[in-house]
């Protein structure tokens, strides 16, 4: 497993094409909020920055599957078992979108002013969100990549199935930017793990047969 | 007939629900009034849809022990008949919500879930018409059938109980709950459940009938 994590490491050209795409986002929001003057009012900057996110998930996510040839995925069939290639793919995703969520959240940060009360758990929420959309995405990228349409079937597949995850990171973020204490939060944490466990532990027991085309 | 005691079972329950449902007198509550009788219709939707949708990822699963097109066809037309069930309460829910809320969609977590719900089934949909090839459709929508399950389900049952809603069962509004039903109204809520759940899964039989009757007719032709 830790070599098939490595082969993943080893393809990271995307990365930076990655970061930029997130830093030209939150540009792009800087420079269309300073028309109107100064930052957003508090509800727009965390929907922004989650819609930001999203987006940038959804794309780095999306090269996954859709890059690889079919030649290396024979490569991969012969070499591991299918369970340590999706949960290799779980765990680069989660880190990939772990670099760019920070990455987008310093930016963010600097650029669109900070609003935030209580940082460590807002970066602790991002943290969970990163670790959720890589959990749901990777599966659904390997889905996406059997499909003719593929491109098009990434959003539609993936968009609904995370905003039961959404609503929770919102709800929690939001929380931290009010500085309301830990308490309060507490529950939707919690549910927000489970539902990462439960999305991993389906996609860890489903992918061997998506494998097996 | 012995086979088909259940459908007979649920003509009678059907029928008992739309007489007793629209005569049996209710209890009189503040703003609700007479639309409390939208329990026995919109409430049920719901229960026969998760229902017909658990029978689908029932044949999702066996579908990927054991490969055949009946399985496929049997869950793909399941899913289909737990949309329309889930279409038909949305549409029972927004009616109801305009005479009592006096507006047809609210913002309220258990109308958003619900409608997400029917957006992730609806992508199911699409996902079935972009492949080509029959067998790798059959598989692949079985494995987002299932993940679809696996996710959908927390909206409907987790996520509103953690919220404040404006729909009855929850914020302190009256509700279609277990302590605010009398016994008249109990009485034909749960020959409803059961009845429009039967009705649901006999949709779902005749549709995967005529289904694999298409399949066959096509194959003839074929051969």
């Amino acid at each position: 497993m830790l070599k098939d994590f490595r082969l993943e490491w080893r393809q990271r050209a995307a990365l930076n094409g990655m970061l930029l795409y997130v830093g030209s986002t939150v540009f792009v929001c800087y420079l269309s909020f300073s028309l109107r003057g100064g930052i957003p009012p508090a509800p727009a900057w965390n929907a922004l920055f989650w819609i930001i996110l999203l987006f940038s998930a959804v794309n780095a996510v999306a090269k996954g599957f859709l890059q690889e040839s079919r030649g290396r995925m024979l490569y991969y069939y012969t070499l591991v078992r299918p369970q340590a290639v999706i949960l290799a793919k779980i765990a680069y995703n989660a880190l990939l979108l772990l670099g760019l969520a920070l990455v987008g959240l310093g930016l963010y940060l600097v650029i669109l002013g900070n609003p935030v009360q209580n940082v460590p758990l807002f970066v602790g929420n991002v943290a969970l969100g990163a670790l959720g959309f890589a959990s749901t995405l990777t599966l659904v990228s390997g889905i996406a990549a059997k499909a003719a349409n593929s491109n098009t079937l990434m959003a539609v597949l993936g968009f609904p199935l995370m905003i039961p995850m959404l609503l929770l990171l919102i709800k929690v973020s939001k929380n931290a930017m009010d500085g309301l204490e830990f308490e309060a939060s507490q529950s939707s944490l919690l549910t927000l793990v489970a539902l990462n466990m439960i999305v991993a532990a389906v996609s860890y027991v489903l992918f061997p047969f998506l494998w097996r085309s | 007939m012995k086979k088909n005691w259940w459908k007979a079972l649920t003509v009678i329950l059907l029928l008992y629900t739309g007489v007793a449902g629209l005569l049996v007198p209710v209890p009189r509550l503040a703003i609700l009034n007479e639309t409390i009788r939208n329990l026995y219709f919109h409430v049920p939707m719901w229960f026969g849809m998760t229902f017909i949708l658990i029978a689908s990822v029932y044949y999702s699963m066996r579908y990927l022990r054991n490969p055949t097109p009946e399985l496929d066809i049997q869950s793909h037309e399941s899913a289909k008949i737990g949309i329309m069930m889930g279409v038909v309460g949305l549409a029972t829910g927004s009616i109801w919500a305009k005479y009592t809320w006096g507006t047809w969609w609210t913002n309220d977590p258990k109308l958003n879930g619900a409608a997400i719900a029917m957006l992730i089934y609806g992508a199911y949909l699409v996902l079935r018409s972009s492949f080509t090839d029959e067998q790798q459709r059959a598989r692949v929508s079985a494995i987002y059938n299932i993940f679809a399950f696996a996710t959908a389900m927390p909206l409907f049952y987790i996520l509103p109980r953690l919220t404040d809603s404006l729909h009855p069962g929850a914020g302190g509004n009256p509700a279609f709950a277990k302590y605010d039903l009398d016994d008249a109204m109990r009485a034909v809520f749960y020959p409803a459940v059961i009845g429009w759940t039967l009705l649901a899964f006999w949709l779902a039989q005749v549709a995967s009938r005529i289904s694999l009757l298409k399949l066959k007719v096509y194959e003839k032709q074929l051969a």
